[in-house]
């Protein structure tokens, strides 16, 4: 950690889950305690959530549930592996999982990045409205459903019904999708997409990709209009 | 001379209606759609009545002597824990499927009482949050609108499982509504069908409810109470389960319960009625030791002060009405019969609130039809309404000797039917007979 000397460290072995909250729910917009660093968080529920100050935080273990859930304006970089629904409804920030990341991260975001260095578990992306995600391993099933809004990159594989009844999220996977769910379909990969997908790469520190083994998904909007032949 | 003819008999089982959906169902080969809620007839608060004071019990004097009507809801982990001086709540409805002036007059209908009025599946308006001295936050499996700042500007959150019209099911909100406001808050295209999700995104089971409630309490400070909706079905464990996961309060919601728009098959088939749901419930926080402690919201028909008075003397500690307060706001008004004819239905029995042609303007997003609806008049008629229903509920508990609504009990009631007793687990009139045992 680059930051180490002027960082405030809580420890979590010692302090309590509540008292490092609210804390940083304390925080104004212009605090001038900008670098935070959370040791042995132990694989703690909720740590870091509600954040809505401009602050960076580094989280030295493995999170449990929840991790930086409807983050705005910070940057959390968790270095080990989060639980369930890291970054949920994130608004804005950054989130950085240096580890794996287990079911629905990101899940209903709705603005700022949530960076995934490992794989994503099932329903990554799930009803996210806004947010962008950067997998650099794989997803599982059900990723990406009912997707509104944002960007999901995949460097990896997709599982099974990748963006089932997806609506305008935009969807990029360089390897295998084990399938598509119901009006999610395959779309044309033009250099105006490459181009989108190659700034959402670099946003996430990714540059020099190969943008031509991608494939790009979206919605086949047969779902919009509820109709008795499109029924699933 | 002919024989006499015997006279036409249709059938019982197929009805007028039945054979009608069957028609319609021929023609469009798509199921009915309707909001409202179950609108068989179920067991319900009417098959109930109180026994009032006699030689064995004391009564209070009509509207003079004291009888208290307040509740706090949320002692149990909330810091900041709201107090109703009535209980009875406004019910989730979503900006949406209502208009934004019907959530205004509810917010002022409700805050002139002093009770609490709730958001809905589309997120958390101004004008509602400007007009309700006390509002619920819900957070519904969509997520639409949700954001920190307005969980924390709410007064208590409610997680909303379940609704009694479609226990199960998630939510509809067809293309007429979605408006470019609409859409804008839910991030949706404008003018699609839209659909809300049936289970939420970031948790599965009681286990995880437990940590997903830890994590609205410590984005919150832990400071507002936190409800947990559930459509009746499987009221006890459902129950138990929700407490275990760290409720404040249980809100239960019967089969009568009104939704924006369901399949009219789920509304009338699926769920349980309310009378059914709430000793169950009851039951629950008893063996748990938090009767009272953990405060039970039910809702699904409750229409009038005794219906209010019969959910408190059965164990609730507040009910939540939707359909009614939408009836006080306007809703299905006689004096709109022409109108409603031009949709092919009458007063009373309009319930295609999906459609957004509401000639009463609350379940539209039409800028024409919203006008009509005056939310200050509105307000005051809801306003109205609720202290009517109080009034009411308090002229009951006086005369069975309560000096505050929450005394009533069930040795209160008798029931007309044994479906009643059985399922209200009190006496059949006339006898000491509660049917089934008062088992689960």
């Amino acid at each position: 950690m680059t930051t180490a000397d002027r960082a405030h460290v809580v420890d979590l072995a010692s302090t309590r889950l509540r008292q490092l909250n609210q804390a940083l729910h304390q925080l104004r917009p212009d605090t001038n305690e900008t670098l935070w660093r959370i040791a042995n968080p132990r694989g703690r529920h909720s740590v870091a959530v509600g954040i809505d100050a401009p602050i960076a935080i580094e989280i030295d273990g493995h999170v449990g549930y929840y991790c930086a859930g409807m983050n705005k304006h910070a940057t959390v970089v968790v270095n080990g592996n989060a639980g369930v629904g890291v970054a949920e409804n994130i608004m804005s920030g950054t989130v950085h999982v240096k580890g794996d990341a287990s079911q629905s991260a990101g899940a209903t975001g709705c603005g700022g990045r949530l960076i995934i260095d490992g794989n994503a578990s099932a329903r990554c992306g799930i009803s996210m409205k806004g947010v962008d995600i950067l997998v650099k391993g794989g997803v599982g099933h059900m990723s990406a459903f009912m997707a509104q809004a944002g960007t999901l990159v995949v460097l990896g594989d997709a599982g099974e019904s990748l963006g089932d009844s997806i609506y305008e999220a935009r969807l990029y996977v360089r390897g295998k999708v084990a399938s598509l769910g119901a009006d999610c379909i395959e779309k044309p990969m033009t250099d105006h997409h490459k181009a989108k997908l190659a700034r959402k790469l670099a946003a996430g520190g990714m540059t020099g990709v190969d943008l031509g083994r991608f494939r790009r998904y979206g919605s086949a909007r047969r779902l919009y209009h509820f109709h008795v032949d499109n029924v699933y | 001379m002919s024989a006499p003819n015997t006279t036409p008999r249709k059938s019982a089982t197929f009805d007028d209606y039945t054979l009608s959906e069957i028609r319609r169902a021929a023609a469009t080969g798509i199921y009915d759609i309707r909001g409202g809620g179950a609108k068989r007839r179920v067991p319900h608060f009417d098959d109930l009545l109180f026994l009032g004071a006699s030689i064995s019990r004391y009564p209070l004097e009509g509207y003079r002597e004291r009888c208290g009507t307040n509740v706090v809801l949320g002692s149990r982990h909330a810091s900041k824990p709201i107090e109703l001086k009535i209980p009875i709540t406004i019910a989730g409805m979503s900006f949406g499927s209502l208009s934004a002036n019907a959530k205004e007059a509810l917010g002022r209908g409700a805050s002139t009482v002093g009770t609490s009025t709730t958001t809905g599946d589309g997120g958390m308006t101004e004008e509602e949050r400007g007009h309700s001295s006390l509002l619920v936050y819900q957070i519904l499996p969509s997520r639409y609108g949700m954001n920190p700042d307005d969980l924390r500007r709410a007064d208590a959150i409610e997680i909303v499982v379940g609704q009694g019209a479609k226990p199960g099911g998630g939510g509809m909100l067809l293309g007429q509504k979605i408006t470019e406001r609409v859409a804008g808050m839910r991030v949706l295209p404008v003018g699609i069908d839209q659909r809300s999700a049936c289970r939420h995104p970031d948790w599965t089971g009681p286990d995880d409810l437990q940590i997903k409630i830890e994590e609205i309490r410590e984005i919150t400070d832990w400071e507002k109470p936190i409800y947990v909706k559930v459509g009746a079905s499987r009221p006890y464990y459902d129950t138990a389960l929700a407490v275990k996961a760290g409720a404040d309060v249980v809100v239960l919601d019967g089969m009568q319960g009104g939704t924006a728009a369901t399949q009219e098959v789920f509304i009338e088939n699926v769920g349980l009625p309310l009378l059914s749901a709430i000793r169950p419930a009851v039951q629950a926080l008893i063996d748990l030791g938090l009767h009272r402690k953990v405060q039970l919201i039910v809702s699904g028909g409750v229409r009038n002060g005794a219906d209010v008075a019969k959910a408190l003397a059965l164990g609730a500690d507040a009910v939540s009405i939707g359909t009614a307060a939408l009836v006080a706001l306007g809703d299905n008004d006689p004096a709109l019969e022409g109108e409603y004819a031009k949709l092919g239905t009458t007063a009373g029995a309009y319930d295609d609130w999906h459609e957004g042609r509401d000639p009463a303007g609350i379940t539209t997003q039409d800028p024409e039809l919203m006008r009509r609806l005056d939310p200050v008049k509105a307000g005051r008629r809801l306003a109205n309404y609720l202290s009517v229903m109080m009034l009411e509920a308090q002229t009951i508990a006086r005369a069975c000797g309560k000096s505050h609504v929450h005394n009533l009990e069930p040795e209160d009631l008798v029931a007309l039917t044994i479906e009643a007793a059985a399922m209200a687990r009190v006496p059949l009139a006339g006898t000491g007979w509660i049917p089934g045992g008062g088992a689960i």
